[in-house]
């Protein structure tokens, strides 16, 4: 069994969930790819925040609505140097990663795309970046093509290597695939892309809670977050975009503050992050987030990471000994979760044993009905791991596992 | 039948997917039909024979799917028979109707008979469609509908 690092051996008693029950048993939280728990300081900000500073950002002549301003600007540094963007300028402030793929999708599309221009998306994308492609496809005129994965759930390379043409004009996929794990080699992908001068978007929704992100690295040029699943409140994410693209880019909402001068015939715009932030953010939220991205570097990410990959060589090992169990995405190089069916038991009646023994994991086909097809399962079981998550969790889950199988088989 | 707690209730459920009653085919079947639930996977075909007067003489089911579905649609091949075609659908309406009240809410369990054992689906919101899928499925199958029923719930 793995050791706790230092740098995580108080990090549990921080997260005010874990003194509750579920069902008269200690919480079991396997579900933090769905969204991750609160720390308590993430908590507080909010409550601070609601209780003794609040006021709108970017309107008032007022102190308070200075102060937020200024708050909220300095979680945009912060999420700024999360993942190592060149400047503030670069962060722009949305619900999350859906918010971002659609807020993408349609500004590339108004902006950017031409008909006959390609679009590819991998075989594992979230339905978050399959059907905002989709919802564009018809007034840009593009055509959606997909790179296919191989039966361990890693992108066949040279299969996309030989899609990459100059009608390739974006490149949409996950850096973690939320239903496998796998970490998607982003680097090269991007180096191949701009082969083609293809724009290369990631959706980072499952990596930046497990994995270092430093979008200068792997050169990508549209990079989403969502702040829910790294320990920050549910409503706030962000798009980092290469500012020179985010030029180039359409307004996707219109309204207040994205605005530069209005008349009733036409508008012009805001420079960018603000011409694509309309109308109120989530203040609260966003400066939320930024007391999560001081959570994590408090830790670390290099410790954060190394943890998860303790975790899943454990999980993999333990789980492994259970009969009839096969896991569902055995990429190389994998982060987060494990996903697996078991022979004979069906996924949500798993799900709902596990819950009374007080394990919280999740059944079914994680938005990624694709996914399920190529691997001709109509749904699995998926536990993942945060920086809370201990090897006794994964023990608890076990005992689950063998109990459901003495209750169903 | 004397009021179960959980336990006894969860037992049952478990002995009717362990050993499912009335299941196989029907091949005089008066009326038959799929359904499918594709966001689970769950896929069964429920078989009915009618009397001269057309009520339901026997009611059988083939297919798989998780333990509540097939537990579901192993006790309503019990229920059934001896019932028109409108008192299946009002007794469909008094099991949906229990399966979706609020956790803990009093419910007519004289009304509902063997049926009752599936109050526990009250507290997992999730499962409902499958408790009620094959239900969905014989009700479509006695108006003579053709094809398959998929879930919503």
């Amino acid at each position: 069994m793995p050791v706790v690092p230092e740098s995580l051996r108080d990090i549990r008693a921080q997260f005010p969930i874990f003194a509750r029950t579920v069902h008269d048993q200690p919480l079991v939280y396997l579900d933090t790819a769905a969204t991750s728990q609160k720390p308590a300081r993430v908590i507080e900000r909010l409550r601070k925040f609601y209780s003794d500073e609040y006021g709108t950002v970017r309107r008032g002549s007022y102190l308070l609505c200075q102060q937020s301003t200024a708050m909220f600007e300095c979680a945009r540094k912060k999420a700024a140097s999360f993942v190592n963007a060149e400047r503030p300028e670069e962060i722009v402030f949305l619900r999350g990663v859906t918010e971002a793929i659609n807020l993408a999708a349609v500004s590339l599309a108004r902006s950017i795309l031409k008909p006959g221009d390609e679009v590819l998306v991998s075989a594992m994308e979230h339905h978050a970046n399959i059907v905002p492609w989709q919802l564009v496809r018809d007034m840009a005129g593009i055509h959606i093509r997909v790179i296919p994965m191989n039966d361990k759930g890693e992108l066949c390379l040279d299969a996309y290597e030989a899609m990459l043409s100059e009608r390739v004009k974006v490149v949409a996929l996950n850096h973690v695939a939320n239903s496998l794990g796998t970490i998607n080699p982003i680097k090269q992908i991007t180096a191949l892309a701009h082969g083609v001068g293809a724009i290369v978007l990631v959706d980072g929704a499952q990596s930046a809670p497990h994995l270092k992100i430093d979008v200068r690295d792997l050169d990508c040029d549209l990079y989403a977050v969502s702040g829910h699943k790294m320990y920050g409140p549910s409503g706030a994410g962000f798009l980092y975009g290469r500012y020179s693209l985010l030029e180039r880019m359409a307004p996707y909402q219109g309204g207040g503050e994205m605005i530069d001068r209005v008349e009733f015939s036409e508008s012009t715009f805001e420079d960018p992050p603000y011409r694509f932030e309309a109308g109120t953010p989530p203040i609260a939220e966003v400066i939320g987030l930024g007391e999560a991205i001081d959570f994590l570097h408090d830790i670390g990410l290099e410790a954060i990471e190394a943890w998860d990959q303790a975790l899943l060589a454990y999980a993999t090992a333990r789980l492994s000994a259970i009969p009839g169990l096969r896991f569902v995405g055995e990429a190389e190089a994998r982060s987060g979760l494990v996903a697996f069916t078991i022979d004979g038991m069906h996924p949500f009646d798993v799900a709902s044993i596990l819950d009374r023994k007080g394990v919280a994991v999740r059944a079914g086909h994680h938005c990624a009905q694709p996914v399920m097809r190529h691997f001709d399962v109509p749904a699995t079981l998926r536990a993942s791991f945060g920086v809370y998550t201990v090897p006794e969790d994964i023990d608890t889950l076990a005992a689950g596992l063998e109990l459901a199988r003495d209750m169903l088989s | 039948m004397p009021r179960m707690d959980r336990k006894e209730q969860e037992a049952l459920i478990i002995d009717h997917n362990r050993r499912p009653r009335n299941y196989g085919k029907l091949d005089d079947a008066d009326c038959r039909m799929v359904a499918f639930n594709p966001l689970c996977g769950d896929r069964y075909e429920i078989f009915l024979r009618l009397d001269d007067v057309g009520r339901i003489a026997q009611a059988n089911f083939t297919g798989d799917g998780c333990a509540v579905s097939k537990a579901a649609a192993s006790v309503m091949t019990e229920v059934l028979p001896g019932k028109t075609e409108v008192e299946a659908a009002a007794l469909f309406e008094a099991f949906r109707a229990m399966i979706t009240s609020e956790p803990d809410s009093p419910f007519d369990a004289e009304g509902l008979g063997t049926l009752a054992v599936f109050a526990g689906v009250r507290n997992f919101p999730i499962r409902i469609k499958c408790a009620t899928l094959p239900w969905r499925a014989a009700l479509a199958a006695l108006h003579g509908d053709q094809g398959e029923v998929s879930a919503v719930e």
